[in-house]
């Protein structure tokens, strides 16, 4: 809302600079976005037009004027004279005009300089009201008075130099949107008094005005309807209000809609004219039929929806209520008389009439967020007045006012209530005088402490204690509130599960992987790219209705998309090395479409029942840890004594992230082979703890790599985190070892395997096999060849024995890899290599 | 041995255990072992005249048993002097060559510690998540627990419980993004607060949590705009809850974020689920406020920085979550994480954040 010191400072005498206002307005709670100092217009003076020549040129003749700009000192020629070229037609010799001298500048930041053009020096530009930003008059040259004297500053001789407030009226307060309502709050705020213009006047009593009925008086409580005849709406708006109307950022169209544009910015009140000529039958404010149409005034054809309120006469609908008015009865040039409207329109009513039809006005947002429905006679009567200045309308003596207004609403307010949630003293008569700033009658009940409110007209959102203990601390100063912290109750922490994620997350970045945040929006493709089977969960991705784009309409059922995407983009920008994780939910649909669910009331506690049906409408939303790494996993570095060239990732590197990952928390993944998409179906592992499924590493599948132009062999994992801490969670607290103070017995075996066998089976076989006496096991050989036969291969293990008691002796330890040895060959045929 | 014992001496003069033959055998043993330049040269000087076999010095002790008695304590007494003297030499040489060696090999043996000794590459945390991590610690040291909600949330969550019913006003400006299918409720939750809703329904009163994470808004990604960002929610719900509770928290946790010394403000705002309602401005942690410091790029030269909004919770939304909000009272908090990153570190793309180019994160550290 862009409000006009000097609008302002009319129903606020003695009003301080516009940045002193500024501040005290955003002290009480509003926030001004900018201070504009407007009307300057240094350099432009008045000048009188001495001579005209007409200047022929290709399109349209123009005019070489001369000026004077200063007053002729007598026994000199001319000083201030010089040569304008002006393309305007409508000033005569002797005409004072707008002269913008050399130097100057133009709203907008027009520079004028001096310049060779039509065969002439122009030595400055006469100015249009629009070129000197204080109206939309661009057809011709403003002409100033006769006794304008001679190179006078034309911002002061038109009293121009002002300053415009941008104030970011809060939805709660409607009536900020006017200058009475930010008139009264200045007033306030600054301790001066203040003559409310929109106080009941004397106005025209209630008679025979214009027929009006009101069907629906829920949705319209207050209906004031004036008729003026004799308009002459061909007339243009005075400089003075044409001024007005531009700084306050809307363009001066015609009388009439200037008028009722200049009432809704000075009081609020949203108002609409109808040619009474096009009018047919009596007005009927009514809720819309089905099949209604309405051609508004933005020229769009609009069906109506049943719900809609419209404001209709014998030939259907010819407003939208409080929205837009229709053509069918719109003003224009040739209207002599007039209805106008001053209506109060229901918020709701309004607010969904504007959202159903993508239709956001001045007037729908004034009255969705509350318009006094006490001011409708008292703007109507103000627009009466403003017709007969501005386009010679009288009006006719009967009103029309049809008001169904309720009650007003009453507060039972405790005076202490501002005391109980400020944290300071705010004393009774304190409270009482700042409730009576606001505009509210204060009365005692017959509670003791407790008085009763009744809050004006223009503040609906005054409804409840908590309303009114703003007020008085907004008024007060929430400077004035005192620091004090709240005493808490021992709280306990982070729970496991949230030090369990910091853990995850730390122990991936310091295994050299990069956190990434990336957006959760997909493209419908993303599941075939991947290579999901059909009734895979991950295929089941839930869809936004209204996409921010179409290619990413869908949110994300695993994590790899967005990594692979961030992969690619540091890949793309010259980082070839990349390892990245991410951790966060992702979503999957429920296996049956979600129906509504009926929302509990908001006016009690909602059942656990109804919490669960809420809960059970949302998608799945599981939170995951995923990974992807491409390029060198070691870099560059000395190794084995000397500088070695780096490593590139494999599938190796992918399971270990993940491995990583899980010991963060104390859990230790097994790996089977698995065909997972989109892992590459010989490379890719299931990681299990406790045999619970926790997720899969490995390479991707190469033609998942190749359709998202990620570098061959790249390798990712993906674990859902809400394994992993259940996982994490069944452990229990950790039981001691005992260390064992005896020597060990290291034995090796070599065993020869079908080479499809996979060594965890081997190494579960042994170690259940070699049983408590088992203190390590490592593989550290693997051997294909003739030697072991085709299709074969021999794993050799090392075994360290040890006992906790005892020293072993030989044969009780080769008792144990017999033991061991004899497992593995029954369980995977494997047999000692020869 | 039996080879040397077949051959005595007599102890006469001219003997190997007569003082002149003895000082000979030092003397040369001396040199010998002086004369030695390495740890094996020195081996055979030991063997030499030392301890070896043929050691003049070793062949005279075996000359000793063939004196006559009165001779022998003498001559024994001499041939021991003789001997400690070239021990002593030997072992002092010795340390002399070891020392020696021991620098040339080091020497030898010396690398370029300068060379690179990266075996893992670098990895890093996102700076939004270690920002979040340090603000809720600030507010788990002060007894708040963390809480948590889905980030796609119902509308009665999301809105209504939170005193926007589907007609307020304040909804337009959530730019909200609602999934399919449409009537169902289901929304991207537009801000941390249905956690509060959540929080209130799940844990016995008093409830004071701080509840960070993602939210959405209809908007497409550039220089200051991002569809998903993070919040920080506070909330705290007890008998005697005051705003001044609420600054005082706000101060606790402006200093957290910004350093120690810095004023706060309220000024009185809007927001559908506080009455009253107030927007948190912190003062400038680059120019502290003051004019003759300016410009300054982090403030553009107001002084202070818009933090967040806040106020005393509504008794709408304590009334939906059935909390007598006569008995009690509570205030909310929330403010972005994206734009106290931004300041605290000078972050001139809000896209930057989503972006994952790893040159962005990694100057952040692992621990922030």
């Amino acid at each position: 809302m862009l409000i006009l010191m000097s609008w302002l400072r009319e129903h606020v005498p003695g009003l301080p600079p516009a940045r002193a206002v500024a501040d005290a307005l955003i002290r009480a709670g509003f926030e001004v976005e900018g201070v504009e100092a407007v009307g300057g217009l240094a350099g432009v003076v008045v000048g009188e037009v001495t001579s005209i020549e007409v200047v022929a040129a290709k399109k349209k003749n123009v005019r070489w004027c001369q000026v004077r700009v200063a007053e002729p000192v007598t026994g000199e020629t001319d000083p201030g004279s010089r040569g304008v070229i002006c393309g305007a037609f409508n000033f005569e010799v002797g005409d004072r005009v707008a002269v913008a001298l050399p130097g100057a500048v133009l709203p907008g930041g027009f520079e004028i300089t001096a310049r060779k053009t039509y065969g002439h020096v122009s030595d400055g530009m006469i100015c249009s009201a629009r070129e000197l930003g204080i109206g939309e008059d661009h057809d011709g040259i403003l002409i100033l008075p006769k006794d304008a004297p001679l190179g006078a500053h034309v911002a002061e001789l038109l009293d121009l130099v002002d300053d415009v407030l941008d104030i970011a009226v809060t939805p709660d307060r409607g009536y900020g949107l006017s200058i009475r309502g930010i008139a009264r709050e200045a007033a306030t705020a600054s301790g001066l008094p203040f003559t409310d213009p929109g106080s009941p006047v004397g106005t025209a009593a209630p008679g025979d005005g214009y027929p009006v009925t009101v069907e629906d008086t829920a949705a319209c409580d207050r209906y004031v309807a004036r008729v003026i005849t004799g308009v002459d709406l061909a007339a243009v708006t005075p400089l003075r209000w044409a001024r007005r109307l531009t700084l306050s950022g809307m363009r001066p169209i015609s009388a009439a809609v200037d008028v009722t544009n200049a009432v809704m910015l000075g009081l609020g009140q949203p108002l609409h004219a109808f040619d009474r000529a096009k009018l047919t039958g009596p007005i009927v404010v009514r809720r819309a039929r089905a099949g209604e149409r309405l051609l508004t005034l933005d020229g769009v054809d609009r069906a109506l929806d049943p719900e809609d309120l419209v404001i209709a006469d014998d030939s259907g609908p010819i407003a939208l209520a409080g929205v837009m008015g229709g053509a069918s009865t719109e003003i224009s040039e040739t209207t002599a008389d007039i209805v106008l409207e001053a209506a109060h329109f229901d918020p709701v009513t309004v607010a969904r009439a504007a959202r159903r039809h993508r239709l956001f006005s001045e007037a729908s947002r004034r009255f969705e967020r509350g318009v006094d429905p006490a001011l409708a006679p008292v703007a109507a009567e103000a627009a009466v007045r403003l017709f007969g200045e501005l386009a010679g309308g009288r009006a006719e003596p009967g009103v029309t006012d049809v008001d169904h207004r309720g009650e007003p609403v009453t507060v039972a307010f405790p005076l202490a209530e501002p005391t109980r949630l400020g944290g300071r003293l705010y004393p009774d008569e304190v409270v009482r005088a700042r409730l009576a700033e606001v505009g509210c009658a204060v009365e005692d009940s017959d509670v003791p402490g407790v008085v009763t409110v009744t809050p004006p007209s223009w503040r609906p959102d005054l409804t409840r204690p908590a309303d009114l203990v703003e007020e008085v601390m907004r008024l007060e100063g929430y400077d004035t509130i005192p620091v004090t912290l709240p005493r808490l109750p021992a709280g306990r922490g982070l729970t496991p599960a949230q030090r369990m994620v910091r853990a995850i997350s730390r122990a991936l970045a310091y295994d050299g992987l990069t956190e990434v945040m990336t957006l959760p929006f997909v493209g419908a493709g993303v599941a075939d790219a991947l290579g999901l089977p059909e009734d895979d969960r991950r295929a089941a991705a839930v869809r936004i209705a209204n996409p921010i784009a179409e290619d990413a309409a869908y949110l994300r059922t695993t994590l790899l998309p967005g990594l692979f995407d961030a992969a690619a983009r540091n890949i793309g920008r010259g980082q070839a090395d990349v390892a990245l994780f991410e951790i966060g939910q992702v979503f999957r649909e429920l296996a049956a479409p979600a129906a509504p669910v009926p929302t509990p009331s908001v006016l009690d506690r909602p059942s656990d029942g109804q919490v669960a049906a809420l809960n059970a409408a949302l998608p799945e939303q599981p939170r995951r840890v995923a990974g992807v790494l491409a390029g060198l996993r070691e870099p560059a570095g000395v190794a084995g004594g000397a500088l070695a060239g780096g490593r590139r990732a494999d599938w190796a590197d992918a399971v270990e992230a993940a491995r990583v990952a899980a010991r963060a928390v104390g859990v230790e993944l097994t790996a089977a082979p698995d065909e997972h998409a989109p892992w590459h179906p010989g490379r890719c592992a299931a990681l299990r703890a406790d045999g619970e499924l926790v997720g899969h590493a490995g390479e991707l599948h190469p033609r998942v790599v190749a359709h998202l132009g990620l570098p061959e062999r790249s390798v990712a994992f993906e674990l859902g985190l809400e394994e992993l801490i259940e996982a994490a969670a069944r452990r229990g607290p950790v039981t001691a070892p005992v260390v064992s103070q005896y020597p060990p017995a290291d034995r090796d075996v070599a065993l020869v395997v079908e080479a499809g066998t996979p060594v965890a089976q081997v190494t579960a076989a042994l170690r259940d096999g070699a049983g408590e006496l088992l203190e390590s096991l490592t593989l550290f050989d693997v051997f294909e060849g003739a030697q072991v036969g085709a299709g074969r291969r021999s794993l050799a293990f090392g075994l360290r024995l040890r006992a906790t008691d005892r020293t072993l002796t030989a044969e009780e330890a080769n008792g144990v890899r017999d033991a061991a040895v004899a497992e593995a060959t029954r369980r995977t045929g494997a047999s000692l290599r020869a | 041995m039996t080879e040397t014992m077949t051959d005595p001496q007599p102890a006469a003069a001219g003997g190997p255990l007569d003082p002149s033959s003895l000082a000979a055998a030092v003397a040369e043993a001396l040199a010998t072992l002086a004369a030695a330049t390495d740890l094996t040269e020195l081996a055979a000087a030991r063997a030499a005249h030392v301890d070896g076999r043929s050691a003049p010095l070793v062949l005279a002790r075996q000359k000793l048993g063939s004196l006559p008695r009165e001779d022998r304590a003498d001559a024994g007494r001499r041939l021991n002097d003789a001997l400690a003297t070239v021990r002593d030499a030997h072992t002092a040489r010795l340390a002399e060559l070891t020392a020696e060696r021991d620098a040339r090999v080091l020497v030898e043996e010396r690398v370029d510690v300068t060379m690179p000794t990266r075996r893992r590459p670098v990895g890093a945390r996102h700076p939004l998540a270690v920002l979040s991590e340090r603000l809720v610690d600030t507010f788990v040291a002060m007894g708040y627990e963390v809480a948590e909600g889905p980030e796609l949330e119902h509308d009665w969550f999301n809105f209504e419980a939170l005193n926007m019913h589907p007609d307020h006003p304040a909804r337009s400006e959530h730019d909200t993004l609602y999934v399919e299918p449409e009537g169902a409720g289901r929304v991207m939750r537009t801000h941390t607060s249905p956690v509060q809703i959540r929080a209130l329904l799940s844990r016995p009163l008093p409830v004071y949590v701080v509840a960070p994470g993602r939210t959405y808004r209809n908007d497409t990604v550039d220089a200051t705009h991002s569809p998903v960002f993070g919040q920080l929610e506070c909330l705290a719900v007890d008998e005697g809850i005051t705003m001044a509770d609420l600054r005082g928290t706000l101060a606790t946790f402006a200093a957290s974020l910004f350093g120690t010394g810095l004023a706060t403000r309220l000024r009185p705002s809007f927001f559908p689920f506080t009455e009253p309602s107030a927007e948190l401005d912190v003062q400038c942690f680059n120019c502290r406020g003051e004019a003759s410091r300016q410009p300054c790029r982090v403030c553009s030269d107001e002084g202070w920085i818009e933090l967040g909004g806040c106020g005393m919770v509504d008794p709408n939304v304590l009334r939906a979550v059935g909390i007598d909000a006569t008995r009690y009272s509570g205030f909310a908090f929330g403010m972005g994480l994206e734009r106290a990153a931004m300041m605290r570190h000078g972050v001139r793309e809000i896209r930057d954040f989503v972006d994952g180019d790893v040159r962005f994160s990694l100057p952040f550290g692992i621990e922030g």
